[in-house]
């Protein structure tokens, strides 16, 4: 079977993952490819503080607002995919 | 009570980075007020400013720990490395719950705060940076200064306007004193020059126009000053008991004899002449020392018509005939205004002019004013031997605080 286009959300999902480690790995000054969606914050060495840090970036990159509840829950890399995802899923029509 | 001495200085002025470049153009009266290059001041009044020439963040800084300084934090960590340096400080292990750090700074972290809210409220953006409270709050410099020296005695700061770095060094020298610590790192910070304050400042209508050469444009006790220009920067002394000093073989620049501070209680930015004056005889006296024993008075010196003029009032009171032979010079006019600043950097003058028995001058003095009728130091530093001199710094708010300072 000829493989045809992926799925639309697989896209944005493989993206959005590289671009959160991108971010850490900039931010932290980490090769990406030593960052994984399993990583945690603590093995990333990221603090409290560096983790609002982060969310400002992610924040301004993505035009969005992460709640304070769900930036709280972020522990990993893949908490932070997965709450971003739906930030973004949850955004209203037209938003930027 | 416990015998203070002064063993290390650090500085970050108009006049350069470091206490030899400092002491050098001060000495030799060369001005470090410009026109303001930290923004375009076109428009402005107080379009002059004693800005610190050449800091390059990088120089001093990685990157990431530049995410978290604001400037003046910057100025405090780069003049505490110096005095740190230049003292020969060391702090073993077993002494670090008894060394502290006290930094005044009037405003704080003002360079970040003007440009947080030139985002928020100019380009309307909903969320301030996560490092902007970190970087503003008025107490960053002594915790990172802490931090980095393993410092863990009392660690605070003090916001008494343009007297906080004086009330700073006379507190810290006071918690030596009481034994509360062997040692103290102490000064203050300040980085001012940003357009939502300078704007303020000129709304007081105490900032002097920019004169046409900018390095004359501010002009203490002299007949035609025009008010004070703002300055920027950091002036950091190392402190520590006559002991713990002679134990280590450190060369003792000056003992801090007295330390007095008063308040007015009057009025919001008027300066009074009672609780001054007071302030200056309860530093006399708690350093044993006589009004005659003073060879030189570093002033307040803002060049305001009022302060200068009120200044004068409150010498002649407390030090009388003597008042009549004893050299005064405000050096604000080389290293302007720098407020939480300003003292730190003059209290350095004066140990550097009883160091070196030289008196700094007043600059840009052209003519007498009958309301300013002393020895202002015109112009011209003058060798002379200063045995013990006092510095005076006089806050809004009518917050007085006054050093006396020894030679050893």
């Amino acid at each position: 079977m000829i493989p045809v286009h992926a799925p639309r959300e697989d896209v944005v999902a493989d993206a959005l993952e590289q671009q959160v480690i991108d971010i850490i790995a900039k931010k932290r000054k980490l090769d990406p490819a030593t960052v994984t969606l399993d990583s945690t914050f603590e093995q990333l060495g990221v603090d409290s503080l560096d983790a609002a840090d982060l969310l400002f970036t992610f924040e301004d990159t993505f035009s969005i607002v992460v709640p304070d509840q769900a930036a709280q829950s972020m522990r990993s890399v893949r908490d932070v995919v997965d709450g971003l995802r739906k930030v973004l899923a949850d955004r209203p029509a037209g938003a930027p | 009570m416990r015998r203070v001495v002064v063993t290390g200085l650090g500085a970050v002025s108009a006049l350069g980075i470091g206490v030899p470049a400092f002491w050098e153009r001060l000495t030799a009266g060369q001005s470090g007020v410009r026109r303001i290059t930290a923004f375009d001041p076109t428009g402005y009044i107080a379009q002059a400013a004693a800005e610190v020439p050449g800091f390059s963040t990088e120089d001093y800084f990685e990157e990431t720990e530049r995410e978290l300084l604001d400037r003046f934090t910057q100025f405090a960590i780069v003049a505490t490395r110096e005095a740190c340096a230049q003292s020969g400080f060391e702090v073993a292990e077993d002494e670090r719950d008894r060394v502290g750090v006290a930094i005044g700074s009037g405003m704080g972290g003002v360079v970040t705060q003007d440009d947080g809210y030139r985002k928020l409220y100019g380009k309307g953006m909903t969320r301030a940076h996560p490092f902007t409270i970190p970087r503003v709050m008025n107490n960053a410099p002594a915790a990172h200064i802490s931090m980095r020296q393993h410092l863990r005695g009392p660690a605070l700061s003090i916001a008494t306007a343009c007297a906080a770095s004086a009330h700073a060094i006379g507190e810290a020298a006071e918690m030596i004193r009481a034994g509360r610590a062997d040692a103290m790192i102490a000064g203050g910070a300040e980085a001012p020059i940003v357009p939502g304050v300078v704007r303020c400042w000129e709304a007081m209508r105490v900032l002097a126009p920019m004169a046409d050469d900018p390095a004359q444009t501010c002009r203490p006790f002299s007949r035609d000053r025009l008010g004070m220009v703002l300055g920027e920067g950091a002036g950091i002394v190392i402190l520590e008991s006559w002991e713990r000093a002679s134990a280590r073989g450190a060369d003792i620049l000056a003992e801090l004899a007295g330390y007095a501070a008063t308040a007015d209680a009057e009025h919001i930015t008027q300066p009074g002449t009672q609780a001054p004056s007071r302030a200056i005889t309860l530093a006399l006296q708690q350093g044993g020392l006589a009004p005659t024993d003073i060879d030189y008075v570093n002033a307040h010196g803002t060049a305001t018509r009022l302060n200068d003029s009120t200044e004068t009032t409150i010498i002649k009171r407390v030090f009388g005939d003597h008042a009549r032979r004893l050299p005064v010079s405000s050096t604000k006019a080389l290293h302007g205004h720098a407020m939480g600043a300003s003292a730190a950097l003059e209290f350095i003058a004066t140990v550097l002019a009883i160091r070196h028995g030289v008196i700094p001058p007043t600059a840009n003095y052209s003519a007498p004013d009958p309301e300013c009728d002393l020895d202002y130091v015109p112009n011209e530093a003058r060798s002379t031997p200063v045995r013990a001199a006092i510095s005076n710094s006089f806050a809004f708010g009518g917050l007085n605080a006054v050093v006396a300072l020894k030679a050893v």
